[in-house]
């Protein structure tokens, strides 16, 4: 399978200087579950091909944030989103829009590792085959996402064994694979590092350079380090109190370029994340 | 000593320092004891069916001519033992009856699981619940009197109102909490991750629902459709009210009346006059019974091995 960005989204910047280059756009967004507001205003801007990292304490709406990317918060009983999210100009949020054809687009990738509990190869076609793929691409889909996921050589001979039987770090690359599998055209990723140790970690982050030119990247971790050497802009989040109700909400401190964030951001609040004190 | 001084134990310690209080030790064996007896009295009781069971229709098969088991009809007080009448008639009931069951408790369960808000779930599955408890009796005449003349011979109208479809049909509604409940149990287990994971893949509900969480369940649901059959097998007062009873001619349509194996267990001994001494008939009783019990043991032994086979561990 050779790689296409979608010829109605994709525009080489060289080629077209002038065509916007952000691919998502958050603009007043609030995010509510029930009567309680969990995000508030969140402005956010995604340039093409960078890597967006989302870092605070938690609880602070990160991840809430990023579901609102692909309307994964739907799934949610009672969650409801304002303000918009534009994706190449689009409203997400726009009656038209159909869910399913947003994260087609914008795929996943979660906190916990969550292959299907099926071979390695049906979980890479799984996306190809609901969006209705020729059968006869699957083999080439299935190596050529595997080798971007950094993962062919380990599971070459063993793609019809069962998923499950992979280590954590390889389940999470066998995750991205499958993600890349639909060949979207952003990829969201919830802590996907979590739950992996140090080498599986570095795997991933590498995994992550390697593909930013064909991706636009964002990425919620609690490892600053983490945002510090994969991004190249940062949001920072923090937690609100409500004195009266003690209801907590996200807020949006500062959003950046990555080192000014981690070397000279503009709010104190940052800073003492940043440097430790604080979270 | 006083329970939390700990402390004066002075080292070089003796075994029994550490030997705690021996009566509670003792105690906690009797206890376990009493549980483990809990747990085998089932495996007794199985065992005392299955003996007097099996001695009873032994004797059924020793005495019994065999070509009053082929003959026509289950008359059994004048030694007609016709058991493909019984078998026909049971297969014909439980047909019907899974046939309507299993699609719409598995939609049921569907919808419970995948679809339906926490408040939806909340009114549905009670009323479920309470469909489930319906005595049998009352189903029966059900079937009887409404579902027979308003299904059946709406689709016959030739049919007398006691027919085998409405048996099913009444055996079915029993059986769709039982279907329903057993499903929707199996398919809320399915961790969210997967549902996510497929959602995030571009997968509609249904495509998740089907190619994700069915999968993934199937262990649940295949349990789900065996229970439901072992029930509509063994499901005995529908049967003899709506199933026509008292016609114990052997029939190939569903929309004549005729005997399945419980109803004629029901029937024989639920006369006015006691069974014992007319032949083998009190003993042909216990033979059906056998019949019944190795029929939903060898159920039970096939749906383990398909759940073996396409199991989907998470």
């Amino acid at each position: 399978m050779t790689v296409e960005t979608d010829p109605a989204v994709a525009t080489d910047g060289a080629a077209a200087p002038d065509a916007p280059r952000l691919v998502l756009d958050a603009r007043d967004l609030n995010v509510y579950y029930g009567e309680f507001m969990a995000v508030r205003n969140v402005h956010v801007a995604v340039p093409r091909n960078e890597i967006v990292a989302m870092i605070g304490p938690s609880g602070c709406g990160k991840s809430t944030v990023l579901r609102c990317f692909n309307r994964m918060n739907e799934l949610i009983d009672g969650c409801r989103v304002t303000g918009e999210v534009r994706y190449h100009g689009v409203d997400l949020y726009d009656r038209q829009v159909d869910a399913v054809e947003v994260r087609r687009r914008i795929g996943m990738v979660f906190q916990k590792p969550n292959p299907f509990p099926k071979s390695i190869y049906d979980n890479i076609v799984f996306g190809p085959r609901i969006a209705g793929v020729a059968k006869s691409e699957f083999d080439g889909i299935v190596e050529s996402s595997l080798r971007k996921a950094a993962l062919w050589d380990e599971v070459k001979d063993r793609l019809k064994s069962s998923a499950l039987g992979l280590s954590g770090g390889q389940q999470q690359r066998l995750c991205i694979a499958r993600a890349v599998a639909t060949n979207p055209d952003v990829l969201l990723m919830d802590e996907p590092c979590s739950a992996l140790d140090p080498i599986a970690t570095g795997k991933i982050e590498d995994l992550m350079h390697e593909i930013k030119a064909e991706y636009t990247i964002v990425i919620v971790t609690h490892n600053m380090q983490q945002a510090a050497r994969v991004s190249d802009r940062t949001a920072f989040f923090t937690v609100e109190v409500n004195s009266d109700s003690d209801r907590r909400t996200g807020v949006l401190v500062e959003y950046d370029d990555t080192e000014k964030i981690f070397s000279n951001p503009s709010d104190s609040r940052t800073e003492n994340y940043v440097t430790g004190r604080f979270g | 000593m006083a329970l939390t001084d700990h402390r004066p134990l002075q080292p070089p310690l003796d075994v029994s320092d550490l030997a705690g209080n021996r009566r509670r030790r003792r105690r906690e064996g009797r206890i376990r004891r009493f549980f483990l007896a809990a747990a085998l009295s089932s495996l007794v009781i199985s065992a005392l069916i299955v003996g007097s069971l099996a001695i009873e229709a032994g004797r059924f098969l020793l005495s019994v001519d065999p070509a009053a088991l082929w003959t026509t009809g289950w008359f059994p007080r004048e030694g007609f033992f016709d058991i493909k009448t019984l078998l026909v008639a049971t297969l014909i009931v439980t047909s019907v009856a899974m046939v309507v069951a299993g699609p719409i408790g598995f939609a049921t369960a569907v919808y419970l699981s995948e679809y339906a808000g926490a408040r939806t779930r909340r009114i549905l599955k009670p009323v479920l619940e309470t469909l489930a408890g319906v005595p049998s009796v009352v189903l029966g005449f059900f079937a009887l009197t409404w579902i027979s003349p308003h299904i059946v011979q709406g689709i016959r109208p030739a049919a007398p109102l006691s027919n085998l479809a409405s048996a099913g049909l009444g055996v079915a509604v029993l059986t769709i909490p039982l279907v329903a409940s057993v499903s929707e149990d199996a398919m809320s287990s399915v961790p969210r991750a997967l549902r996510e994971a497929s959602a995030g893949l571009g997968a509609r509900r249904m495509t998740t629902s089907l190619r994700v969480v069915f999968p993934a369940a199937v262990s649940g649901l295949v349990a789900a459709a065996i229970l439901a059959t072992s029930r509509a097998i063994g499901e005995t007062m529908v049967v003899l009210i709506a199933g026509g009873a008292d016609q114990a001619q052997f029939t190939a349509s569903p929309f004549q009346p005729s005997l399945t194996m419980t109803a004629a267990m029901a029937s024989l001994a639920g006369g006015s006059d006691a069974v014992v001494g007319q032949g083998n008939a009190y003993q042909s009783l216990f033979f059906v019974g056998m019949l019944l019990f190795l029929i939903t043991l060898g159920l039970n032994i096939v749906a383990n091995r398909i759940v073996r086979r396409v199991r989907q561990k998470y």
